[in-house]
C-alpha cells in the first residue's frame, strides 16, 4: 500500500477522487458540482507543492519514482514506471497550478451540463499529470492517447458554434500523429526489450539509420502537438471554438505535451538523430516563429490571434530545445511555463470579455479603457509578458533561448537566432495593435458603454497568473535552478553523441 | 471409440444432447412463455461452461487424432459458450419485443455453438468441414428468423448462398490437399509432402481455396460482399451472435490449420495474406465512412476488424512471430468480442418495431437522456477505434506488434493508418450521441442493461488489468505446434 502514498501517484491519480464525487452530486446543484472540481484541483496543486519539498533540485537524476510489474508475460516487459526530474517538474507545477484557475473561470460562463464539464476537465488533468510523469513508452501513449478524449468533449459539447467540426479536426489530427509513434515505440520494445524510458536511455546503441526513422515518428506526433508549422493548422479552429477553460489548458498545458515529448523522447533516444535534424527542427521553428506573427497581425478576432501567437510562442521553444546546449533548453523549458502562463491569462481576459459583449471582434470594442479601468490595467500587463517585455517573464525565456540559439553548433548558424528576433518585434506589432483597437480610442459602441468592470472571482483567476509572470521576470533563479541539472545532464549527453557522430 | 475420446468431446456431446432434448421440451413450453426456453438453454451454456473449464489443462488427442482438446480449444470453447450466453441475453427481451419469439431461437443457437467448438477442436481437415456445416446451418435459419420480414428472409437467403458457395471452396481445398498429401490430418501435412515439388503448387491451391471459404467466413475483403445486407437484415440479435461467434470461429480453424498444417506454404502464401489483410483494412474502414445505418456501420467494422486480425495472422509461418500471432489473434477476438456484444446491446436497446430506431441520427440526445448507456457505447466506440482507457488498444497493440515482429511494417503502418480512418467514423456516433439534441428513448431491458454494463466495465478494466489475458492468450497456443 506504500505505493498508493508515493507522492506522484498521488498527484496524477487524485482527480479520479474528484470525479467519483462529482458523480454523486445530483446534476441540478451546480454550484456544489463547481465546488466539489474545484476543491479537488486544489487539493491535488497542494500534492504538487508537498511533491515539491520532496524533490532535490540538485539531483539531475529521476527521483520520487516506482517501477512496478505490469504487463510481464509473453515476451512484453511493459512496467508502471512514473518518475520526476528537473525536466518535468515545473510542468507538473503548470498543469496543477493552472487546472483551478481553469476551474474558477468557467463558474458563470460553463451552465450546462455542469457536471460532465468537471468530470472531463477532471479526467483531463490526470492525463495530463501522467504524460509528464509516465517513464515506460506503453504508459505514457496511454496517457498521450487518453488526453484527446476528455478534451474533444469539451470542445464538442462546450464550444463555439463549429465545435463539433474543431473537435474532430482536432483529435484527428493528433491522432495522425500518434500511430506512428506507437509503431515506434513497438519497435522499440521488441527490438531494445523494454519499454521503460530510462532503460531505454542507459541501452542506447539504435543504429544510426534506424534512429532517424524513430526520430521522425516520434517527431511527427510531437510536432503536430506543438504545433510545428507546417502542421499547426488545427490549432486556431481547435482554440477558437474551444470553451474559454479549454483554451487556457489546450494553449496552457496541452502543446507543452508536444515540446516536453522532444525533450524526454527524440532529445534522449535519439540522441544522434537530434543532432543531425537539428539545423532542420531549428529552420521549421523560425518559420513558425515568423509566419505564427504575422498571420497574428491579420487577425481581426482577439482569441484567434492569441491562438496565432502561440504558433509563434512554440516556435521559440522549439528554436531553445534543438539549440541543444544548456541555455537553449533551459529557456525552452522556461518558455513553456512562460507561455503557459501568459497565454492562459491572454485566454482568460479574452473569455472575460466575450461572456459579457458576446464577440471577439476588434471592431466591436474601442475605448474599453475608460469603462473597464482595471481589466484594461491586467490586460496590459499580460500584454507586455506575452510580448517580452523586460522585467516581465516572456523576457527571460526568450532572451535565453535566443542566447542559446545564437551560439548554438549543432543548429551551425546565428542567423537562426537572428532571423527569430524579429519574431519579438512582430509580436511587439500585433500584440499593441490588438491593444490599441480594443483598449484605446474614444467609446463609441453604445453597447460596451454598460459593461461591467471585473468581479472578485476573476480577479481571484487572473492574480495568480499576475503573480507568476512579474515573479518569473524579475527573478527566475529558482525557476532555473529546479531544472539546471537536468538539463546539464542531457546536454552532455548530447554533446557526447555530437562528438562521436564525427569519428 | 473408447471413454477417452468420448471424454475429450464431453462439454459439446452435453451441449449437443441438452439441446436436443431442449427442442423436444420446447414443444411443452405454451407461446408467449418461450422466456423458459431461454432460461434453460442458458442454465446448458453455464454448464457445458463449466465443464470446460474443469477440463482446463487437459490435453489429449481422440478419435485417432481428428479432435483434440488443448489450451487452444479450450481458450475459444470458453469464447463461444460466452458468447452463447451473451447471445441470450441480447435476445431475450428482443425476440418478445420483435413478436419472433419462437423456442427454436435457443435451441439453433446451441447448435452452432457446438459447431464453434467442434471447429476448435478439429485437427482433421474432414472435421473442420463438419464443423463449419454445425456452425453454418443454424446461422442461416437464425438470420431468417424474423420472416415474414423480407429483410431478414433476404439476410437468411443471402447468407445461405453465399455460405454453401464459401463450404464448396473449402471442400474443394480439402480434397485439393488430400491428392497433394495423401492425408485429411493436420499433423499428416509434414513441410516435407509440401516441400516436394510434385505436390507443393497442388496443396499451395488447396491451401487457397481453404483460405477463400473461410475468407467468407471471417468476412475478408473481397469475400465480404454478404456481410452489410446480411448483417442488416438478420434480426439485431442475431447479427450480434454473428459478429463475434462465426468470424472467432472462422479464425479458429484458420489458425489450426495454417499454422500446424502449412507454415511451409509461408513464402507462397503470405503475399496473398499481406493483400487480403491491407485490403480489408482500407475497404472496410473507408466504406464504413459513408454508413448512416448503424447496423450496417457495424458491419463494416466487423470487416475492418478481420483485416486486423489477419494482419496478425500474416506471421503464422514465421518461428519466432508465429506463437504471438495466434495469442494475439486469440486476444484481439477477447476484446472485439467484448466490445461488439456490448455495442449490440446498445444498439437492440434503441431499436423499434419495423426496423426503425436504427439510423446513427436517433442517437441523437442519447447523451442527456441515459447518460450511462451513452457512456458505455462510447468506450465501445473508443475501443473499436483503439483508444485507451480500453481493452481495444490493448488488443490492437499486440496485433501492431505482431506484425512488426514477423516482419511486416508496411503492414502495420497500413493498420495505424486506417485506425485512424475509422476514428472518424466511430467518433461519429459519439458526435450524434452527445452533440445533437434529440429524442432517442430505449427499451430499457434489464438484461441488456445488465449486459451493456458488464461489457463496458470489462472493456476499460482489463484494459489496465490485461496481463492475466495475455497469459491466458499466450499459453493457449503452446500445444499448438
Amino acid at each position: 500500500m506504500n505505493f498508493l502514498m508515493n507522492p506522484l501517484i498521488l498527484v496524477t491519480f487524485f482527480p479520479v477522487v474528484g470525479v467519483l464525487a462529482l458523480l454523486f452530486v445530483p446534476g441540478e446543484r451546480k454550484n456544489a458540482l463547481r465546488w466539489v472540481a474545484l476543491v479537488t484541483s486544489l487539493v491535488t496543486f497542494g500534492l504538487s507543492i508537498w511533491m515539491l519539498t520532496l524533490f532535490h533540485a540538485g539531483n539531475p537524476e529521476l527521483q520520487l519514482g516506482f517501477k512496478l510489474p505490469w504487463i510481464q508475460v509473453a515476451g512484453w516487459n511493459i512496467t508502471f514506471a512514473m518518475g520526476i526530474d528537473g525536466l518535468s517538474v515545473l510542468l507538473v507545477l503548470l498543469t496543477t497550478f493552472l487546472t483551478p484557475i481553469s476551474i474558477l473561470s468557467t463558474w458563470t460562463a460553463v451552465e450546462e451540463r455542469v457536471k460532465e464539464f468537471m468530470v472531463f476537465f477532471l479526467l483531463l488533468e490526470v492525463g495530463m499529470t501522467g504524460v509528464f510523469l509516465a517513464q515506460d513508452l506503453f504508459l505514457f501513449y496511454i496517457f498521450w492517447e487518453f488526453t484527446l478524449i476528455p478534451m474533444y468533449f469539451l470542445i464538442g459539447i462546450w464550444g463555439g458554434p463549429r465545435r463539433i467540426y474543431a473537435a474532430l479536426k482536432f483529435i484527428l489530427y493528433t491522432m495522425a500523429g500518434s500511430i506512428l509513434m506507437l509503431l515506434a515505440i513497438l519497435w522499440l520494445g521488441i527490438n531494445q526489450g523494454t519499454f521503460s524510458v530510462p532503460d531505454l536511455i542507459a541501452k542506447g546503441g539504435i543504429p544510426a539509420n534506424v534512429q532517424m526513422w524513430l526520430f521522425l515518428a516520434f517527431a511527427l506526433a510531437f510536432a503536430i502537438k506543438v504545433p510545428m508549422w507546417p502542421l499547426h493548422s488545427w490549432l486556431p479552429d481547435a482554440h477558437v471554438e474551444a470553451p474559454t477553460a479549454g483554451s487556457v489548458i489546450l494553449a496552457g498545458v496541452l502543446l507543452k505535451m508536444g515540446t516536453y515529448g522532444f525533450l524526454r523522447f527524440n532529445l534522449q533516444l535519439f540522441p544522434q538523430a537530434t543532432v543531425k535534424a537539428a539545423p532542420w527542427m531549428a529552420l521549421l521553428a523560425v518559420i513558425g516563429i515568423i509566419y505564427g506573427a504575422a498571420v497574428s497581425y491579420a487577425q481581426k478576432d482577439v482569441k484567434k490571434l492569441v491562438a496565432f501567437s502561440s504558433v509563434s510562442h512554440l516556435g521559440f521553444v522549439m528554436l531553445g530545445l534543438f539549440a541543444l546546449n544548456p541555455q537553449g533548453i533551459q529557456g525552452s523549458i522556461l518558455q513553456m511555463i512562460n507561455h503557459g502562463v501568459s497565454t492562459g491569462a491572454l485566454f482568460l481576459l479574452v473569455g472575460i470579455i466575450y461572456e459579457r459583449r458576446h464577440t471577439r471582434d476588434f471592431d466591436a470594442f474601442g475605448g474599453l479603457w475608460k469603462i473597464m479601468p482595471l481589466y484594461g490595467a491586467l490586460f496590459l500587463i499580460v500584454a507586455l509578458s506575452s510580448m517580452g517585455l523586460p522585467g516581465l517573464n516572456g523576457f527571460v525565456g526568450e532572451f535565453t533561448i535566443l542566447l542559446g540559439a545564437f551560439g548554438s553548433k549543432a543548429i551551425g548558424s546565428p542567423w537562426f537566432a537572428g532571423i527569430g528576433a524579429a519574431g519579438v518585434i512582430m509580436a511587439a506589432v500585433y500584440i499593441l495593435y490588438m491593444y490599441q483597437r480594443m483598449f484605446l480610442g474614444p467609446l463609441d459602441k453604445d453597447e460596451n458603454k454598460k459593461l461591467k468592470d471585473l468581479n472578485w472571482r476573476e480577479i481571484v483567476t487572473i492574480v495568480p497568473l499576475l503573480i507568476v509572470i512579474v515573479w518569473i521576470g524579475l527573478y527566475p533563479k529558482p525557476f532555473f535552478d529546479l531544472m539546471a541539472p537536468a538539463v546539464g545532464k542531457l546536454a552532455t549527453a548530447l554533446q557526447a553523441a555530437s562528438v562521436a557522430m564525427l569519428h | 471409440m473408447t471413454q477417452s475420446d468420448l471424454y475429450t468431446i464431453l462439454p459439446n456431446l452435453a451441449l449437443v444432447t441438452w439441446a436436443c432434448v431442449l427442442l423436444l421440451v420446447d414443444l411443452f413450453i405454451p407461446k408467449g412463455r418461450k422466456g423458459i426456453t431461454a432460461v434453460l438453454s442458458a442454465a446448458g451454456f453455464a454448464v457445458v461452461l463449466g465443464l470446460t473449464l474443469a477440463h482446463a489443462g487437459v490435453e489429449q488427442t481422440a478419435f485417432h487424432g481428428m479432435v483434440v482438446l488443448d489450451g487452444f480449444s479450450t481458450f475459444l470453447s470458453v469464447l463461444f459458450l460466452a458468447s452463447g450466453l451473451l447471445g441470450i441475453a441480447l435476445a431475450y427481451g428482443y425476440v418478445k419485443r420483435m413478436n419472433i419469439e419462437r423456442g427454436e431461437y435457443y435451441v439453433l443457437m446451441m447448435f452452432s455453438v457446438s459447431g464453434m467448438i467442434l471447429m476448435a477442436q478439429a485437427t482433421d481437415l474432414i472435421v473442420v468441414f463438419l464443423a463449419l456445416e454445425l456452425l453454418s446451418i443454424p446461422l442461416y435459419v437464425l438470420a431468417a428468423f424474423a420472416r415474414p420480414r423480407a429483410e431478414s428472409e433476404e439476410a437468411g437467403l443471402k447468407y445461405f448462398l453465399l455460405g454453401a458457395f464459401a463450404t464448396g471452396f473449402v471442400v474443394y481445398g480439402v480434397a485439393l490437399v488430400f491428392g497433394a498429401t495423401g492425408t485429411t490430418a493436420l499433423s499428416g501435412i509434414t513441410p516435407d509432402v509440401l516441400s516436394s515439388p510434385s505436390t507443393h503448387y497442388l496443396a499451395m491451391v488447396g491451401a487457397a481455396l481453404i483460405l477463400i471459404g473461410f475468407g467468407f467466413k471471417v468476412a475478408a475483403v473481397p469475400f465480404h460482399m454478404w456481410t452489410p445486407d446480411v448483417y442488416q437484415g438478420a434480426p439485431t440479435s442475431v447479427t450480434g451472435f454473428m459478429t463475434v461467434g462465426a468470424k472467432a470461429a472462422g479464425f479458429a480453424a484458420l489458425l489450426r490449420i495454417f499454422v500446424t498444417a502449412f507454415p511451409a506454404l509461408d513464402a507462397d502464401l503470405v503475399p496473398v495474406l499481406w493483400g487480403l489483410s491491407a485490403l480489408t483494412m482500407v475497404v472496410g474502414n473507408l466504406v464504413a465512412i459513408s454508413q448512416t445505418n448503424i447496423k450496417r456501420l457495424l458491419a463494416y467494422s466487423s470487416i475492418a476488424h478481420a483485416g486486423y486480425v489477419l494482419m496478425a495472422f500474416v506471421s503464422f509461418g514465421k518461428a519466432a512471430a508465429k506463437a504471438d500471432a495466434v495469442a494475439s489473434a486469440l486476444f484481439y477476438l477477447v476484446a472485439y468480442a467484448i466490445t461488439m456484444f456490448g455495442a449490440w446491446a446498445v444498439v437492440i436497446a434503441l431499436e423499434k418495431a419495423e426496423g426503425r430506431g436504427l439510423e446513427i441520427s436517433d442517437y441523437a440526445g442519447l447523451g442527456k437522456r441515459k447518460p450511462f448507456l451513452a457512456a458505455a457505447m462510447t468506450v465501445f466506440m473508443l475501443s473499436l477505434t483503439g483508444l485507451p482507457p480500453t481493452l481495444g488498444l490493448v488488443g490492437k497493440f499486440y496485433l501492431f506488434r505482431t506484425a512488426i515482429e514477423g516482419g511486416f511494417v508496411g503492414l502495420a503502418v497500413i493498420g495505424v493508418i486506417t485506425s485512424l480512418i475509422s476514428a472518424y467514423y466511430y467518433l461519429r456516433v459519439v458526435v450524434v450521441m452527445y452533440m445533437h439534441e434529440g429524442p432517442a428513448e430505449t427499451s430499457g431491458e434489464s438484461w441488456l442493461d445488465l449486459t451493456t454494463a458488464v461489457t463496458a466495465v470489462a472493456t476499460v478494466v482489463l484494459s489496465f488489468l490485461p496481463a492475466a489475458l495475455f497469459a491466458l492468450a499466450s499459453g493457449a497456443v503452446l500445444k499448438l505446434f
